[in-house]
């Protein structure tokens, strides 16, 4: 995109888009490393995706005052406004998705038996997509780039899969393992969790996809 | 060519201007332009400096007959009728067509006598009685009827300039014009003044078809419900201003209201 003839409108951008670039890096980071202290029983990593927590927040307490901030003093419109909007929308979704992290991350302690505890094989490759879904987003943000985008909420499907299946699967596993069924619940939530963040993550794609075109995604269901 | 958007509701033609081409000497200030001024509508022309907005505006009543070196080529019409045509009154066009001006300019009389002045002359008020309500009617029309019915026989020119800005555009109400036209009404004022003009804008909108020139991009936005988007003499793009401010399909709009033009 060319240059506004005031300079300080475009630093203000950057540095909008910059503030969304880090917090989505750090959500990202929160996911991989939930799920890692989830499978290895790692208490200490847990503890630093909790801590990451505050600060994803306070970076979109940031990004609430700079867009309003820009609202009020640049009076942006078309592309730029939408940039602004989405901005403020995919700041929020972001947190929560950093929220997701942080409640697996608070689950991690309260599974027993983690050695001998088959359902946690099932959660890496679900995570590992959804975090994908977060970096490619999060690429799609950066790059204004709405295939991209679509190609991130086609992806939802398979993340909803994994959760049918591992729902089947750790339903069946409690039926067989009744002493362990409070560890295998604690599972549901954390694949609840991690599925939710495959929606936070469509939700965003359709806001990267407005910001950049100034529709939303058609809808592909009936394709 | 202009490009128009697909999505507009149907709005009955009040105006329209047809391939009109309007030159200073030899120069185009206004080439090839096509767009209909739709009734009971706010439209705003916006656009860069010298983009030929506010010529193609004087040309709707007009205005540019006054210049000597100015020519018109085209059709505009008026509820269908040709309004350059030979035999033309251009008085009783201006009295349909009314225009208010960048810088209020109230004749130096009285209040009241600024309003009245068009009514007499033209005929609309048999009598005292008849003129007295034109008048108060026009000044309640244009917000300033509290303000000034103590003084109606002050000056216009002692008023505040937002306050004459409203005289003079009760005084364009008072002749019954069909259509109001806005050459950068608001540019003089204050922000106050500026949203007690654009208030008015709106409550008369209904009952005429109005034109406005703005350079405020804000102002266009908040006041009108369609938009031309001029440059070097043509419209680029035409559409609901929601349209044209969230969603512009040219990029050269897209460029003039992000603030990215030249």
């Amino acid at each position: 995109m060319s240059e506004h003839t005031v300079k300080a409108f475009d630093e203000d951008i950057t540095r909008l888009r910059g503030l969304i670039a880090e917090m989505g890096g750090l959500a990202e980071l929160s996911i991989q490393e939930a799920l890692d202290a989830m499978i290895r029983g790692d208490d200490e990593l847990a503890e630093g995706v909790i801590l990451r927590d505050k600060k994803i927040d306070a970076i979109e307490a940031e990004v609430d005052k700079l867009a309003v901030r820009i609202i009020a003093l640049r009076a942006p419109m078309a592309d730029d406004l939408r940039e602004v909007i989405a901005a403020l929308k995919i700041a929020g979704v972001v947190e929560r998705i950093g929220d997701y992290s942080k409640n697996i991350a608070k689950r991690v302690g309260k599974i027993e038996g983690r050695g001998t505890f088959e359902p946690l094989t099932l959660l890496p490759a679900m995570g590992e997509i959804a975090a994908e879904m977060v970096h490619d987003v999060l690429t799609a943000y950066a790059a204004r780039d709405p295939v991209l985008a679509r190609e991130v909420i086609a992806t939802d499907e398979k993340v909803d899969a994994f959760y049918n299946s591992i729902f089947r699967n750790v339903v069946s596993y409690m039926v067989e393992n009744p002493k362990l069924i409070s560890s295998a619940a604690q599972l549901l939530f954390v694949a609840r969790n991690i599925e939710r963040i495959g929606d936070h993550a469509t939700n965003v794609a359709e806001m990267v996809h407005f910001a950049a075109t100034g529709y939303y995604p058609p809808d592909e269901d009936s394709a | 060519m202009t490009r128009v958007h697909d999505n507009l509701e149907p709005a009955e033609a009040k105006m329209a201007a047809n391939h009109v081409s309007v030159f200073y000497g030899d120069k185009a200030a206004i080439d090839d332009v096509s767009i209909e001024i739709p009734n009971e509508y706010v439209t705003a022309f916006i656009g860069p400096s010298g983009c030929g907005k506010s010529t193609f505006l004087r040309s709707l009543n007009r205005m540019n007959d006054t210049i000597p070196s100015a020519r018109v080529e085209g059709e505009i019409t008026l509820d269908g009728e040709d309004i350059y045509k030979s035999g033309m009154d251009v008085v009783q066009l201006r009295a349909r067509v009314g225009m208010v001006f960048q810088k209020p300019n109230p004749f130096p009389k009285s209040i009241y006598e600024n309003i009245a002045y068009g009514p007499k002359i033209h005929g609309l008020a048999s009598g005292k009685a008849e003129l007295d309500e034109i008048v108060e009617q026009s000044l309640r029309r244009a917000g300033l009827w509290e303000e000034v019915k103590d003084r109606l026989e002050d000056s216009g020119t002692a008023l505040s300039g937002g306050q004459q800005q409203r005289l003079c555009i009760a005084r364009a109400i008072a002749v019954d014009p069909e259509v109001i036209l806005m050459d950068e009404p608001c540019s003089a004022l204050d922000p106050i003044a500026t949203a007690k003009i654009e208030e008015l804008i709106d409550e008369i909108s209904g009952r005429y078809a109005i034109v406005i020139v703005t350079h405020s991009m804000q102002q266009a936005a908040r006041v009108s419900q369609r938009t031309a988007f001029f440059h070097l003499g043509k419209i680029v793009e035409y559409g609901r201003t929601s349209d044209i401010f969230t969603t512009p399909l040219e990029q050269r709009t897209q460029d003039y209201i992000t603030g990215r033009y030249g």
